[in-house]
Order: C-alpha cells, then sequence, then structure tokens
C-alpha cells in the first residue's frame, strides 16, 4: 500500500514583517487623526516608563520654600501648597494612571472574556444565569459602582483597579457573548466538532482567537473611560490614596481652594487627564474603523 | 407584545433583586462601620459601649436577617434612620431629589439641542473640515473630566466676573434658579452632547447609504428635503435610545459635578454618605439610582417598539 509520507504544500512566499510595516502605514495614511491618538499616547507611556530619568524632582518631595510657587524658576509647572513640583507629580501620574487604566482594562477583560464565551458557546441555562449577572453589573451608572466597590473595598492602587475593572466586565461580555453566538454557527466550528474536538477546546482554540478584533476595540475604548473613573475616584477621594501622585487626587479640594491664587494646580493635571483620554479616544476610534467597521457609531 | 412586556417587566425585578442583593453584600465587606467610625473619632476604645451602638443600629444581627429587614422597609416605604444625622432617611434623600433632577433635565435639553443638529451637520458635509473639527470637539467633549470642566468654569468665573456661581442659598424664583443650575448643567451636558452628536452623524451617514434615500433623491426631491424630511427621522430612533441611556447615566456626571459645585443634590450627597459609611443611606440611594436606571431603560424598550414597526418582538 502506498503511503504518503511527504505531502507537498504549496508554498508562497509571504514577508510578514513588510506587510505589517506597509498595513500600519497604509492604514495610518488614511486615519491620520489615529495617528495623533497613536502619538499621544506613546509620549505618555514613555513618561510613565521612563519617569526617573525625566524629572529631576521626586514627586512626593515636600519643600516649604516654594509652596504654591508659579510655572517657572527651575519648575517647570510650579508647585503646590506643599512646595511639591507639579511637573514630576505630573509624570509620575501618569504611571498611576497607566497601571490604574490598562490594570483594570485587562482584569475586566479577563472576566468579560470568559464569561461572554462561556455564556455565548454554551447557552441555555448557564447563558440564561450569565445574562441576569451582566444585567445586574450593567443597569448601574459606571462610577456609581465603581464608587460602592472603591469604598468596600477601602482606599488603595489594586483596590482602585479591581473597584473599576467589575463595572466594565459586563460590556465586554455582552460584546464577547454576541459574537460567539454568530461564530458558533460558523462552518468550521461544525468542521472541528466533525473531526472529534472537544468543545472546550473548540471554544478555545476556534473561536476565542476570532473574537480579538472586537475585543481589542472595546478594550480601547475601555481604556479611555477607565482613566477618567480613576481620574473621579481620586478627584473624590475614594481611589488612589497619598502619597501616590494621581492626576484625579491633584485636583481634589485642596486645588480648588487655591484656584484663585494658583491656577496652575487646576490647569496642568487636568490637561493631562483629558489629553490622555483624547489619544486613547482618538486611537481607539481609528482602530474600530481598521478592525470591525460594523461596530462603526 | 403583551407577552414581550410582562417578560420584560419580570427581567426588570429580577435585575433590582440582584443589584439590591449586591449592594448589600457590598457595604457589609467595608472594613469597620460606623460604630468604629464613632469611636476612632472619639480616640477611645470602650467595646461595651461600641457593642451597645451596634445593637442599637442593627449591626449586630446576622447580615441575611439585615437584608430581609432593609427590603420589607423598602417595601412599606420605610428605609430606616441615618447613621449621621439620626433622621429617617427618606426625610434626607427625598428633598435632595428635585435638585439632581433639575441638574439632569437641563444637562439633557442641553445635549439634544447641541447633539442633534451639530450631528446632523458633520453627517451632511461629512470629510468637510467642518465635520473634521466638530468630530475633535466631540471626541474632546468624551475625554474631558466633567469635574475639570467644571473647576475651569469656576476659573473663567472668578477671572472675568470676580465671583463665583457657586450654590449657598437655595435659589430664589425661575430665572435665578436657571442662572445657578445652567452652569453645571453645562459642565455635565459637554460630554452628552459629544456623546448625542457622535450618534446622530453615524446614524444620519447609515440611513444616508439606504436605498431609499438614492429613490427620493432619484424622484427629484431637493437635498434639504432628503437630508431633513426623510434621513433625520429615521436617523433620530437609535439616537432616543442612547439619549434615554445617558439619562439614566448622567448620575455619573453629576455626582463630580455636584461636589466641584458644592450643589446639595443626591449625587454629592452619595459620596458623603459613601465617606461616613452611613449604610442606609449608601444603600437606599444607590438602590434609588438603580431603579431610575432601570425604569429608564424599560420605557426607552416600550418607547422603541412604538416608534419602530420594523421590531418584532419574539418572546
Amino acid at each position: 500500500m502506498a503511503t504518503i509520507d511527504h505531502v507537498p504544500t504549496p508554498t508562497i512566499e509571504i514577508d510578514r514583517t513588510e506587510s505589517i510595516w506597509s498595513k500600519i502605514v497604509h492604514h495610518g495614511a488614511s486615519h491620520p487623526l489615529g495617528v495623533v491618538g497613536a502619538f499621544i499616547m506613546l509620549v505618555f507611556i514613555f513618561a510613565a516608563v521612563f519617569a526617573d530619568f525625566i524629572t529631576t524632582y521626586a514627586p512626593t518631595t515636600t519643600n516649604s520654600a516654594i509652596s504654591l510657587l508659579p510655572p517657572g524658576h527651575g519648575h517647570l509647572l510650579g508647585a503646590d501648597a506643599m512646595g511639591r513640583d507639579i511637573y514630576s507629580r505630573i509624570v509620575y501620574g501618569a504611571r498611576i494612571s497607566l497601571a490604574v487604566g490598562l490594570g483594570s482594562t485587562f482584569l475586566g477583560s479577563i472576566f468579560g472574556v470568559a464569561l461572554g464565551l462561556t455564556s455565548g458557546y454554551i447557552g441555555g441555562w448557564v447563558d440564561l444565569i450569565i445574562q441576569r449577572l451582566v444585567d445586574v453589573l450593567q443597569a448601574m451608572p459606571l462610577l456609581v459602582l465603581a464608587l460602592v466597590m472603591a469604598a468596600a473595598l477601602g482606599p488603595a492602587l489594586d483596590n482602585t483597579i479591581v473597584a473599576i475593572a467589575i463595572p466594565l466586565i459586563p460590556y465586554t461580555a455582552r460584546v464577547i457573548r454576541s459574537n460567539t453566538l454568530a461564530l458558533r454557527e460558523q462552518p468550521f466550528v461544525e468542521a472541528a466538532r466533525a473531526v472529534g474536538m472537544s468543545e472546550f477546546r473548540i471554544a478555545v482554540r476556534h473561536v476565542l482567537p476570532n473574537t480579538v478584533a472586537p475585543l481589542i476595540v472595546i478594550a480601547t475604548a475601555q481604556l479611555g473611560a477607565a482613566i477618567l473613573t480613576e481620574a473621579s475616584l481620586s478627584f473624590l477621594a475614594l481611589g488612589v490614596p497619598e502619597p501616590h501622585p494621581s492626576w484625579g487626587r491633584m485636583l481634589s479640594e485642596s486645588a480648588a481652594e487655591y484656584m484663585r491664587v494658583a491656577p496652575w494646580l487646576v490647569i496642568f493635571p487636568g490637561l493631562a487627564i483629558s489629553l490622555a483620554v483624547f489619544g486613547t479616544n482618538l486611537f481607539g476610534d481609528a482602530l474600530r474603523d481598521i478592525l470591525d467597521p460594523r461596530l462603526r457609531d | 407584545m403583551g407577552t414581550y412586556l410582562i417578560r420584560r417587566f419580570f427581567l426588570m425585578l429580577l435585575t433590582l433583586f440582584g443589584i439590591s442583593v449586591l449592594i448589600f453584600t457590598m457595604l457589609r465587606l467595608v472594613p469597620g462601620n460606623i460604630a468604629d467610625i464613632v469611636f476612632n473619632a472619639a480616640g477611645m476604645i470602650d467595646v461595651a459601649e461600641k457593642a451597645k451602638l451596634e445593637k442599637e443600629l442593627g449591626l449586630d444581627r446576622p447580615i441575611a436577617v439585615q437584608y430581609v429587614q432593609w427590603v420589607s422597609g423598602l417595601a412599606h416605604g420605610d428605609l430606616g434612620y441615618s447613621y449621621v444625622s439620626e433622621k429617617p432617611a427618606i426625610q434626607e434623600i427625598l428633598p435632595r431629589i428635585p435638585i439632581t433632577a433639575k441638574l439632569a433635565g437641563l444637562a439633557l435639553c442641553f445635549s439634544v439641542l447641541f447633539g442633534v443638529p451639530l450631528g446632523v451637520l458633520s453627517a451632511v458635509r461629512q470629510n468637510s473640515t467642518l465635520d473634521y473639527t466638530l468630530r475633535v470637539i466631540s471626541l474632546s467633549g468624551l475625554s474631558i473630566p466633567s469635574f475639570w470642566l467644571g473647576l475651569l468654569i469656576l476659573m473663567a468665573c472668578v477671572a472675568w466676573f470676580g465671583t463665583i456661581p457657586i450654590y449657598t442659598d437655595p435659589p430664589k424664583g425661575f430665572w435665578n434658579a436657571l442662572a445657578l443650575y445652567s452652569v453645571p448643567a453645562a459642565a455635565v451636558g459637554f460630554r452628552s452632547s459629544a456623546l448625542v452628536m457622535r450618534l446622530t452623524r453615524s446614524s444620519m451617514l447609515e440611513v444616508l447609504r439606504q436605498d431609499y434615500i438614492r429613490t427620493a433623491r432619484a424622484k427629484g426631491a431637493s437635498e434639504r428635503n432628503v437630508n431633513y424630511h426623510h434621513a433625520l427621522r429615521n436617523a433620530l430612533l437609535p439616537v432616543v435610545t442612547v439619549i434615554g441611556i445617558e439619562a439614566a447615566f448622567l448620575m455619573g456626571g453629576l455626582i463630580v459635578t455636584e461636589t466641584v459645585f458644592n450643589i446639595p443634590g443626591v449625587a454629592r450627597f452619595l459620596v458623603e454618605a459613601i465617606r461616613w459609611r452611613d449604610y442606609p443611606i449608601v444603600q437606599n440611594l444607590v438602590m434609588f439610582i438603580a431603579v431610575v436606571a432601570v425604569s429608564i431603560n424599560f420605557l426607552i424598550d416600550l418607547l422603541y417598539a412604538v416608534l419602530d414597526p420594523r421590531i418584532r418582538y419574539a418572546s
């Protein structure tokens, strides 16, 4: 009996590195605002990573001699009431913002994907129960739920991440579920089942990778929302506690108190929050156009 | 339709039950209760006194019992007593509702007044300079935290008028109230109007691609007639949904804005109650917010069914 030891596979030479770069250039050219957004995000990531090298003062060092010092005079963006350098605090604040933003988006995505995939793929009463859970989480405004969670868990960096991640779960779960429902009926799932693959393996190896595009789209949108929520929580003194230099915290009551005499205490941290979120939104918009035109709003 | 309504209504009740359980358990996880706060503030720890206070407030009973007491109280309109002011919770909450409602109403008006026309304009002039400008503005509306916008507005008022429009006494008369509420409403409404604008634009663009629009053009309808008679009416459907969701979710923006502008509404009260661990106030307020949000969603679903005859609800 003749056996085939080697099936010659048709080889198509694809230079992947070039194609990815040319894709980026191609999409970048047609989405200039997205490029601007990506650039803004890179600046903030750079600041967060290299904070130690691009600042001269420690963000927590107080110096009563320079209390409420206006911008200039060796302190680029001035100093706050306790004489802390605003520029340093904003640069180090990028770390907190990104840590909470990325952390909570990542955490929320993991649980959202797990729930959405289970719900959509298994269906039946499992779907029913998970959907009611999602209803409950989604019924409340994001900040209200995050506020109660943050209060329940206590003010700490990791607690803030969890408090923001939980309200994000239902949105991801919904999107992943509806995608899974559509994918479940695809011929390739049927084919996988026909060759005897286990349901778990089909769900994880074949359905899950196909939900990556919408996942990236929704996660980018959530990153902006998470950064904003952290700022709001910290502004209300229920988020990231002192001595962490959080942008929202910098704007809280103390800054409002000195609003008349030291407007830079209000202007710069707010500008940092707005720019970071704006960059994320611009980038997210372009990404959504490219990855999932159906989700366009 | 009838069965759909009944099913939808029971799902709503189920969601509210879920929320009540969630909130109640979450608040019991808080390390330290009001008794701890009172005793820590006084700087003394008298175990017997503390136990007496906990007993008085019912904090010593099992959580399940406390939950049942709360829910059965809710059914009778008895929300318990505020730990801080020792007044009935309902007396603390009720007077603050109209303040927040007015603010939310004004913010919504703001978002519709600006969001819908600008969104239509942006769509009709797609890819023009105006479209790009409006899109950048709307995206910045979604990026600027409303408390910062509020602080900037306050700073501008100080610089130009020398005073700040902050809530000190309850406003007298309609115009006084309008003047006092419109500034914070604008700070919150900027975000909503940005959202409404983005949605109106995309919804309008979607509709403008439809066959019946081409038909309208083919039969010689004017550009104006096509845009505002044929397209806009159909494009507004999803916008109605978003406005409804915004109405329910404005609370998030109001929490920070009421804090900035010192407005004694329910949203700021929630933050104060959380800081004081005033459980009866927090759990009732969050429940109230949830009821409002869930009912608005329910009403939108109904409205949608009425407005869009294409929707057939299979039960």
